[in-house]
């Protein structure tokens, strides 16, 4: 049973929530991993919305093979189909679904605090799919147990997060839930990408990654907008992938047993080159696999398990 | 008509006065101030426990009149004035089309004598369209009775133009009055730059763009002999230079709504609360606390609301796109009262000073003065009685406050305006 009635942040999330996460995702990883059928009857009858208001491949794909996985019927509506490119507002939009006795709202925006908007609009249990610059908390928890795989705990871990921190969800997910299971987080960027007030992260920041990498169990690269960063943040991608790319060399300087990360879709040879994304050490195909399980026990928790989705 | 207001303390620093006296209003004047006056011919009202001021101005407000008046017209922010204790209010010109014409002021004037509730001092742009290119008609709207000009919304961008309002503005014996904003720092800027931005994941907004343009504006106020006029102050820093300028002689004035008094960037939650959505935008704590000791000490000359209304589904919506600002007309007087007045830290004289006496003289209005042959424009106070927030209470035709739901101690309860009773007993009476 969650603390939380919805999933829109990693910031409510106690670690007791997280673990719970986690331990439920392992047993749906290993429905996943069956060479038979890889379904359970969890939420039949239950209505997922798929709101996904800004374009989303992996993710959207991820939600929709794990509600599909747990029999739970749905309803996939995009920005490009949905009223809201009408001139509908958000409120109208979900007010109208609503209408129509749904359980699950999953919602992915443009805009930071659009699922929290969705609450007030409902009474369905909405998970953030991703909203703006602010929270990303499924990709958090796919990392986490990504993460736990891996070593078998969180805590004491050395995590350094890099690239476009300022403009990333995924590190404001990330970061926290790091922190709340007891992982150490350096936050690694040029200094156009810090966050604007590091001490929110309670994590050290620094803009000199070969100081670091050395040191660290885990480098999670993050993927750099490039469309709307080149010129005005950073001077170009062949600057970037040599000050703060993840290559061969600063590979080899990572310790024995590290791993690498990435949330994709990688921009190969800037923020990390081609040998080094398929080598040993990543768990990027992994993290993608994760992601399912870990939505899977999101959605299970939340909504059905033996609470009858009611979490609080 | 005649009023003969009987006991109520009338403070007014102007005259020197602080003391429980009967003001005799008949016509558009007041006609006697003393003990045990005579009512004769006039209504008598009981001022018992109440305070009587010269009447409230709000030198910076929004009434959407002519272009928006879905949010609000001249009328009913008019009402919403008289219903918060003002008799003045200084109305912005980024109307649509802009004022920015002698018959744009008239218009607005002409509107506010058919309401006829509170004189409204309409603010000229400083250039033609608020486009920052091209100087407006500021003689010709002088002449049909602009207070001051302004382009508030945005700062004049280049600090050339800027040059020439003032130098063109200083022949006229009126105020350029500064939304002061470097653009090109604050560009998608949603909320204040720090804690705030990294907290709810979206672009920051420096008060660095608020501090340079404050900067740049007092120097060219001194090159141009220009009396300047800081918009709704936001920031420690501009306060700082603000109070440097003042030290140095300049005729350099400032504002503070209520909502950087009394609110911060750690009120916006997690709820994404678009009432909270200002221009400029909620500061940290410590700059809402350099902003309460500024208008206690003398730095911040008065105080303003900023009144920004708007519809409802241009707030219910993602913060991102939301409108900026709130409305303010009607919880400006009872958030001074309740924040600052009541707990002792802010004595009536200087309540008078910041809403009545120092706004005027920025506006060039002549004084209101609680004595004989004064204008009869006063506001009568209650420091005692309890107003609660709602949608209901507020009578501007745009509910978008900062401070639903609170109680707040003490309001208006009558208002005169040349005399007339514009507001009886907390009810706005329409003419």
């Amino acid at each position: 049973m969650l603390s939380v009635k919805h999933l829109l942040d990693t910031t409510s999330l106690t670690a007791d929530d997280i673990t719970q996460i986690l331990d439920t995702a392992r047993s749906f990883a290993e429905i996943n991993a069956r060479k038979g059928i890889k379904k359970v009857p969890a939420l039949r009858g239950r209505t997922i919305v798929n709101l996904f208001l800004e374009p989303s491949t992996r993710t959207r794909s991820s939600f929709e093979l794990a509600e599909k996985r747990l029999s739970a019927d749905t309803l996939n509506m995009g920005g490009s189909t949905s009223s809201v490119v009408k001139g509908e507002s958000l409120s109208d939009t979900i007010r109208t679904i609503d209408a129509m006795n749904v359980d699950m709202f999953v919602v992915r925006a443009r805009l930071a605090g659009t699922p929290q908007k969705v609450t007030e609009n409902t009474d369905a249990i909405v998970i953030n799919a991703g909203d703006g610059k602010h929270q990303h908390p499924t990709q958090a928890m796919l990392d986490l147990f990504t993460i736990r795989e891996h070593f078998g705990h969180l805590d004491g871990l050395k995590v350094a997060i890099v690239g476009d921190l300022a403009h990333s969800r995924v590190c404001g997910s990330l970061a926290p839930a790091l922190r709340t299971m007891g992982a150490e987080v350096t936050l690694v960027g040029p200094p156009t990408f810090l966050v604007d007030d590091p001490s929110y992260y309670q994590c050290p920041q620094t803009s000199d990654f070969d100081s670091v990498i050395g040191d660290m169990d885990v480098v999670y690269m993050l993927r750099v907008q490039l469309e709307r960063m080149e010129g005005a943040a950073i001077p170009s991608k062949r600057e970037y992938n040599h000050l703060y790319g993840l290559d061969v060399r600063r590979e080899a300087m990572m310790k024995k047993g590290a791993i690498i990360c990435h949330p994709g879709p990688m921009n190969r040879g800037m923020e990390i080159n081609t040998e080094v994304a398929d080598c040993a050490r990543s768990k990027i195909l992994d993290q993608v696999t994760a992601g399912v399980a870990t939505r899977m026990a999101e959605m299970y928790l939340l909504l059905g398990g033996e609470n009858d989705g009611i979490s609080r | 008509m005649a009023y003969l207001v009987k006991g109520a303390h009338v403070v007014d620093p102007q005259v020197d006065v602080d003391d429980v006296l009967d003001v005799l209003i008949e016509g558009t004047k007041i006609a006697q101030v003393g003990k045990d006056l005579d009512a004769r011919e006039a209504t008598v009202i009981d001022g018992t426990g109440k305070y009587l001021v010269p009447g409230l101005v709000d030198m910076h407000v929004h009434f959407r009149d002519p272009g928006f008046e879905y949010k609000e017209t001249i009328t009913t922010g008019a009402r919403a004035a008289t219903h918060g204790g003002f008799t003045d209010v200084a109305t912005m010109p980024n109307t649509s089309p802009v004022t920015d014409s002698g018959s744009e002021i008239r218009y607005q004037i002409d509107q506010a004598h058919a309401a006829n509730l509170c004189h409204v001092r309409p603010m000229g742009a400083l250039t033609a369209e608020q486009k920052g290119e091209a100087l407006a008609e500021i003689g010709d709207m002088v002449i049909e009775g602009a207070s001051a000009f302004s382009d508030d919304g945005h700062g004049v961008q280049s600090a050339g133009m800027m040059r020439t309002c003032m130098e063109y503005v200083s022949q006229f014996d009126r105020v350029v009055c500064a939304h002061c904003e470097v653009e090109s720092l604050t560009t998608n800027g949603v909320v204040n730059e720090g804690r705030a931005s990294t907290r709810l994941g979206m672009f920051g907004w420096p008060a660095l763009g608020e501090e340079l343009e404050i900067l740049r504006d007092i120097e060219l106020a001194r090159i141009t002999g220009c009396d300047f006029h800081v918009c709704h102050i936001s920031t420690q820093r501009g306060l700082d230079y603000v109070r440097r300028a003042k030290s140095e002689g300049l005729n350099v004035t400032c504002e503070v709504t209520p909502h950087h008094l009394f609110l911060c960037e750690d009120d916006i939650t997690d709820s994404y609360d678009t009432n909270l959505k200002m221009n400029p935008p909620l500061r940290t704590a410590e700059d809402a606390a350099a902003m309460r000791e500024g208008i206690l000490d003398g730095s911040i000359d008065c105080v303003v609301t900023d009144h920004a209304p708007h519809a409802a589904h241009e707030k219910d919506c993602e913060w991102e796109i939301a409108y900026f600002g709130c409305v303010g007309l009607e919880t400006s007087l009872p958030l001074m009262l309740t924040n600052l007045v009541l707990p002792g830290k802010m004595s009536w004289q200087r309540l008078v000073e910041v809403m009545a006496v120092n706004p005027r003289r920025i506006l060039r209005l002549a004084p209101v003065r609680v004595e004989a042959g004064s204008a009869a424009d006063l506001t009568l106070i209650d420091p005692v009685q309890r107003i609660v927030v709602t949608p209901e209470y507020l009578q501007s035709k745009s509910k978008n406050s900062a401070f639903l739901n609170q109680t707040l101690t003490g309001c208006a309860t009558d208002v005169f305006v040349d005399g007339r009773r514009t507001l009886a007993d907390c009810e706005v009476v329409c003419a």
